[in-house]
C-alpha cells in the first residue's frame, strides 16, 4: 500500500464512505498496527472515535466480589517499576493515565479531559509538543487532589537515572514539562516525535501521587511505604497486599466516573500455573478472571467444556519467528563466537535461506501446536485479525525447497546430507524449553531431514536462554548456534520501539555485552535509512508506508522468518463482560467491568 | 548440660558460615538474572537493566558480595528482594502462618496416623492388620504428592465440587464461617502431606516397637502379670520412640521451610512457593535468606533431637 493509497483512504473516511472500523481492519490487514491506525486518522483530521466502552449498571457498587487469578503473581505495586505485565495489571487497579488504547487503536481518555488532537490544538503541529488538559475534581484515594504537578512529578521521577525506572523509555523524550494551569500540562519533545501518545498513556503511563512519592525520588526509591501500599486515583482502593500472593482492594466511592465501578471488592490472587488457574475460571468457575493462559489449545478447549466461562483471545503484536544467523557461530574472532566479522558458512546464500524458509510447516504449528492462540504469519509486524499482507505469503513445499537448493548446487552426499565445496549443511537449531517450542521444533527437523538438511535441536532452560548475563553463552543474545526461535513481545501500540531490533546499532556483540536486540546481527544500510525516517517522519501516512517497508526490508532478505502471530489468551466467567484490548492491559478497563445479571 | 549446649553452639557457628559461603558462591555462579524479564521488553532500555544491576551490586566480585551480605546479616539485615524490593524479612514473616499452619497440622496428623498404626502393626507383626498397614504405608510413600494432590483436586473440587482448590489467606469471612472456611480449604493439602508423611512414619514406628518388643524387659514386664496396654506404653513406645524422635526432628525444618510442592499446587502462600518463585525469578536474597534459615533449622533441630535422647533414656548423657 503505498502512501496515496492512504491518503485516498483517509479521504474516504473523512467523507464518511468508509467506516472507522474498517479502515483501522485494512490497515491492520498490510501490517500497522491498530494504534497507529487510529493515530493517523487522528492526525489527518478525523477525531477519535467517541468512548465506546460498554457498560450497563445504573449505579456503583452491589456487583459482591471481583475474583481475579494471576498464576504469575504480582509482586509489587509500583508501576515505574512493573516487573512484566503481571505487575502492570495489577497497578491498574489502584492508578490510572490519562488515557489509554481500545481494541481499535483508539485513544480513550482517563485521567485527560480530552485527547489531544490538531484540531483542538493541543497538539503542536511541527511534532515537538503536546498539550493535556486533565479532567478536574479527580480526587487521590487520601482525598488530596489530583494536578498537574502530578504528572510533571511522575515525568521527573521516571527520568531519574537512580530511580531505575523502568518505565523510562516513555518518558525521556521529553525535554520539558511545563505546568501551564492546575489542569494544563505542556510537553516539549527533545526532538520531533511522531508517537506522541507514549508518555502518560497505558501500561507505562500511571501516574503516581507527588505528595506520597516526592520524598522518595532517586536512590531512595525502593523505601517509599506507598511502593507497597499505593493510593491512586482509580476504581478500587488499597485494602491489603502480600507480594507474591495476594492483593485486597475495596470500591473507591469517590470514583471520578459516574456509576463506577460495579464491584465491590476485588480480591487479586497469585500462585499456581496456568493450567489449574484456567481450570478455576473455566471449569469450576471459582473465579471470574484468569491471567495470560498460556495453555495448549487443546486442553483449554476441555476445560471450556466444564460450561463455567470461556477463553477469551485478543489480538496482540507478538511474534514467534526463527531467525538464522548472520555471522559464523563457531568460529571465534577476538575472544567471541558469532562476531560480526564473520559470515555464516551456508546462510550467505541467499538459496538456503530461502529453501529454509519454504521448510517451515507455519500451517501445521498453528493448527497441532497453537490453536486458537496463535495465528501463521509472514510478516513480522502485524496482527492476527486480517493479516494478508499483500507483499508477503509464506509456503511450504519439501519439494520446491529440494528444487533451489539442487539448483543452487547444493548435491546430496551418500549420507544424504546436502553439500557444496565440501561443506555439508549441518545445523544446530536452538529455542528455550517449553512444550509448543520442542513440538515446533519436531515438526521443523522432520521437513529439513526430507530436504537434506541436517538439524541438531538444542533446548535451552528460559531463565538462562531470556537471561541478560553477559557471562552465559546459552542465552538468546549471544546466539552460538545457527539458528534460534523464540517470541518478541510488542509491548507498545507504536512499533518504533519494536522495529528498532534489526537497524545495525543494535547488534548485540560483546562490546555492549550482548545488550544489543539485534540478535541475528543482519544489516542492512536502506533499513538504517528507513528506520530514521520513520522515526521523525511527522506525517503518519508516510510513517505508516515507511513501516511497512521496513516489515518487508526484513522479511524478503529471508533471514528473518515470522512464524506464529500469538494472541493473547485469558479466561472469564460466564456472564463477566470485560473490555479488553491487545494494546493495553487486560485491565485497563477495569473501572468498566461488570457481571450480567 | 548447660556447657554441652553452649559447646554445640559454638561448634554450629562455623559450620552455618561454611553452608552460607557455599549456598552464596552457588547462587552467584547459576545462570540467569532477576531482570531477565526485562531484557526482552523493547521499550526498557539495556541502561536501565545496567543501571539496576548496579544498583542491586550484581555486578562487584562475589566475594565482596558475601561479606556485604555477611556484615548486613550480622546486623539483622537481610537484604530486599529484587523482585518485590521488599525487605525479605518481611516477606518470610508474612509466609510464616500459612507454611506453619497446613504443614504443622499435617506432621500432627502424619504423628496421630502412624503411632497408632506402626505399635498395632508391631505388636502382631504379619497380620492382616499388620499387612494392610505395610501395604498402604507402601503406596504412600510411593506416591508422590504432585500426583495425590492433582488427584485430590480432580475428585473432590472438579467433581463434586467441595473443597475450594485455591488457598486463601486472606478471608474475608468472620467467627465461625472464618474457621470453616480455614478448615475447608486446608483438608486437602493437610491431608497429601500428613499421609504422605505418615506413611513412612508408620514403616519406623513398626520397626522400631519390633527392635524393642522382643527385648527381655519387656517380657519381664509382661511375666510380672502387667496388664498389656500397660507394657506396650510404658515400656515398649517409650523406648521405641528414640529413633522415631529422631526422624521427627530431622522433618521439623520441613514444617517451617514449607512443602515446596504441595505449596505450589494448592496456592498455599507458604515459605515453600515464596522459594519456588524466587528461583524462578533469580531473585537471589529471597533464595539466600530462605535456605539459609532452613540451614539454621536444621542445626538447631539436631540439637533439639540431641537434648531429647537425654530425657528418653537417661544412659545417654551430654558430654
Amino acid at each position: 500500500m503505498n502512501e496515496r493509497d492512504l491518503r485516498n483512504q483517509i479521504a474516504d473516511v473523512k467523507a464518511g464512505r468508509l467506516s472507522r472500523r474498517e479502515f483501522v481492519q485494512r490497515m491492520i490487514a498490510v501490517g500497522l498496527t491498530a494504534p497507529m491506525a487510529g493515530t493517523m486518522l487522528a492526525h489527518s483530521g478525523v477525531a477519535f472515535a467517541a468512548e465506546s466502552i460498554e457498560y450497563k449498571p445504573t449505579k456503583a457498587g452491589g456487583g459482591g466480589p471481583l475474583k481475579l487469578l494471576f498464576w504469575q503473581a504480582p509482586t509489587l505495586l509500583n508501576p515505574h517499576f512493573a516487573n512484566g505485565t503481571k505487575d502492570q495489571e495489577a497497578c491498574r487497579l489502584f492508578y490510572e493515565p490519562l488515557a489509554g488504547w481500545d481494541a481499535d487503536g483508539n485513544l480513550v481518555p482517563i485521567l485527560a479531559a480530552e485527547i489531544p488532537t490538531k484540531e483542538n490544538g493541543l497538539l503542536a503541529a511541527d511534532g515537538l509538543s503536546v498539550t493535556w488538559k486533565l479532567k478536574q475534581g479527580v480526587k487521590w484515594h487520601d482525598g488530596k487532589p489530583f494536578t498537574a504537578d502530578d504528572v510533571i512529578f511522575n515525568w521527573e521521577y521516571s527520568v531519574n537515572p537512580d530511580t531505575a525506572a523502568v518505565s523510562v523509555g516513555s518518558y525521556r523524550g521529553i525535554k520539558s514539562a511545563e505546568k501551564i494551569d492546575d489542569y494544563t500540562v505542556k510537553l516539549t519533545f527533545k526532538q520531533t516525535t511522531p508517537f506522541w501518545a507514549d508518555a502518560f498513556v497505558a501500561a507505562y503511563g500511571l501516574i503516581i501521587p507527588k505528595h506520597l512519592f516526592a520524598d522518595y525520588i532517586g536512590g531512595k526509591s525502593r523505601e517509599a511505604p506507598a511502593n507497597l501500599k499505593p493510593v491512586g486515583t482509580g476504581p478500587y482502593i488499597y485494602v491489603d497486599f502480600k507480594p507474591g500472593d495476594s492483593i485486597s482492594a475495596k470500591r473507591n466511592p469517590d470514583y471520578h466516573q459516574a456509576n463506577r465501578p460495579y464491584f465491590d471488592t476485588v480480591e487479586v490472587k497469585g500462585g499456581g500455573d496456568a493450567v489449574s488457574a484456567a481450570r478455576a475460571v473455566l471449569q469450576t468457575g471459582e473465579y471470574d478472571y484468569a491471567y495470560n493462559l498460556q495453555v495448549e489449545d487443546e486442553i483449554l478447549t476441555k476445560l471450556e467444556a466444564g460450561g463455567q466461562g470461556k477463553a477469551q483471545l485478543t489480538v496482540t503484536g507478538h511474534i514467534e519467528y526463527i531467525a538464522l544467523n548472520v555471522t559464523d557461530p563457531w568460529t571465534e574472532v577476538d575472544g567471541e563466537r558469532a562476531s560480526v566479522k564473520t559470515k555464516h558458512p551456508f546462510f550467505t546464500d541467499p538459496a538456503v535461506r530461502k529453501a529454509i524458509n519454504l521448510l517451515i510447516d507455519r500451517g501445521s504449528v498453528q493448527k497441532f501446536i497453537y490453536g486458537r492462540a496463535g495465528v501463521a504469519t509472514a510478516n513480522f509486524l502485524n496482527n492476527p485479525e486480517r493479516f494478508r499482507s499483500p507483499n508477503n505469503k509464506f509456503e511450504f513445499s519439501i519439494d520446491k525447497a529440494n528444487q533451489i537448493l539442487e539448483e543452487a548446487g547444493w548435491k546430496k552426499n551418500s549420507s544424504g546430507v546436502r553439500e557444496k565445496d565440501g561443506k555439508p549443511i549441518k545445523l544446530v537449531f536452538q529455542t528455550s524449553i517449553n512444550a509448543p517450542r520442542q513440538k515446533n521444533q519436531a515438526i521443523i527437523k522432520q521437513a529439513f531431514q526430507k530436504a537434506g538438511i541436517e538439524v541438531e535441536l538444542k533446548s535451552v532452560v528460559a531463565s538462562v536462554f531470556f537471561s541478560s548475563d553477559p557471562a552465559n553463552p546459552d542465552t538468546y543474545p549471544h546466539f552460538y548456534c545457527d539458528m534460534e526461535m523464540y517470541q518478541t513481545t510488542m509491548p507498545q501500540a507504536d512499533p518504533q520501539f519494536f522495529m528498532n531490533q534489526f537497524t545495525s546499532w543494535e547488534v548485540a556483540s560483546k562490546d555492549n555485552k550482548w545488550q544489543g536486540r539485534n540478535v541475528s546481527r543482519w544489516q542492512n544500510k536502506d533499513y538504517d535509512e528507513t528506520y530514521k525516517q520513520a522515526s521523525s517522519e511527522l506525517d503518519p501516512v508516510k510513517r505508516a508506508a515507511l513501516f511497512v517497508k521496513l516489515n518487508d526490508l526484513v522479511v524478503q532478505d529471508n533471514y528473518i522468518l515470522p512464524e506464529i502471530n500469538r494472541r493473547n489468551c485469558i479466561g472469564l466467567k460466564n456472564g463477566m463482560v470485560a473490555n479488553k484490548s491487545g494494546w493495553d492491559n487486560d485491565l485497563w478497563q477495569i473501572a468498566n467491568w461488570y457481571r450480567e445479571t | 548440660m548447660g556447657n554441652y549446649l553452649l559447646r554445640r553452639l559454638i561448634v554450629a557457628v562455623p559450620s552455618l558460615l561454611g553452608i552460607s559461603l557455599i549456598l552464596f558462591v552457588l547462587l552467584a555462579l547459576a545462570p540467569g538474572d532477576p531482570f531477565g524479564e526485562l531484557a526482552s521488553n523493547p521499550n526498557i532500555p539495556p541502561e536501565v537493566r545496567e543501571a539496576l544491576r548496579i544498583k542491586f551490586g550484581m555486578d562487584d566480585p562475589i566475594m565482596v558480595r558475601y561479606f556485604r551480605w555477611l556484615v548486613a546479616m550480622i546486623h539483622g539485615d537481610w537484604g530486599f528482594s529484587f523482585a518485590s524490593r521488599v525487605n525479605v524479612d518481611t516477606l518470610i514473616l508474612q509466609r510464616i502462618p500459612a507454611t506453619l499452619y497446613v504443614v504443622g497440622t499435617a506432621q500432627l496428623l502424619a504423628l496421630i496416623v502412624a503411632i497408632p498404626v506402626g505399635v498395632l502393626a508391631a505388636r502382631r507383626p504379619y497380620s492382616i492388620f499388620d499387612q494392610i498397614a505395610n501395604t498402604f504405608a507402601f503406596i504412600g510413600f510411593s506416591l508422590p504428592t504432585f500426583f495425590t494432590g492433582l488427584l485430590l483436586i480432580l475428585i473432590f473440587s472438579v467433581n463434586l465440587g467441595w473443597l475450594p482448590f485455591v488457598y486463601r489467606a486472606d478471608i474475608q469471612a468472620t467467627g465461625w464461617m472464618w474457621w470453616w472456611e480455614n478448615f475447608k480449604q486446608a483438608v486437602m493439602p493437610v491431608t497429601v502431606l500428613g499421609l504422605y508423611q505418615a506413611a513412612s512414619y508408620t514403616r519406623y514406628v513398626r520397626s522400631a516397637v519390633l527392635d524393642v518388643i522382643k527385648l527381655d524387659y519387656v517380657t519381664t514386664a509382661r511375666s510380672k502379670g502387667l496388664d498389656e496396654s500397660r507394657v506396650i506404653i510404658k515400656h515398649v513406645v517409650r523406648n521405641a520412640l528414640i529413633p522415631v524422635v529422631t526422624l521427627v526432628a530431622l522433618q521439623m525444618p520441613t514444617v517451617f521451610g514449607g512443602a515446596i510442592v504441595t505449596e505450589q499446587i494448592f496456592r498455599i502462600p507458604g515459605i515453600g512457593s515464596l522459594l519456588i518463585s524466587a528461583i524462578l525469578a533469580n531473585d537471589t536474597p529471597v533464595i539466600m535468606a530462605v535456605t539459609f534459615v532452613f540451614a539454621c533449622l536444621v542445626v538447631l533441630f539436631n540439637l533439639i533431637a540431641d537434648i531429647l535422647y537425654g530425657w528418653l533414656d537417661p544412659r545417654i548423657s551430654f558430654r
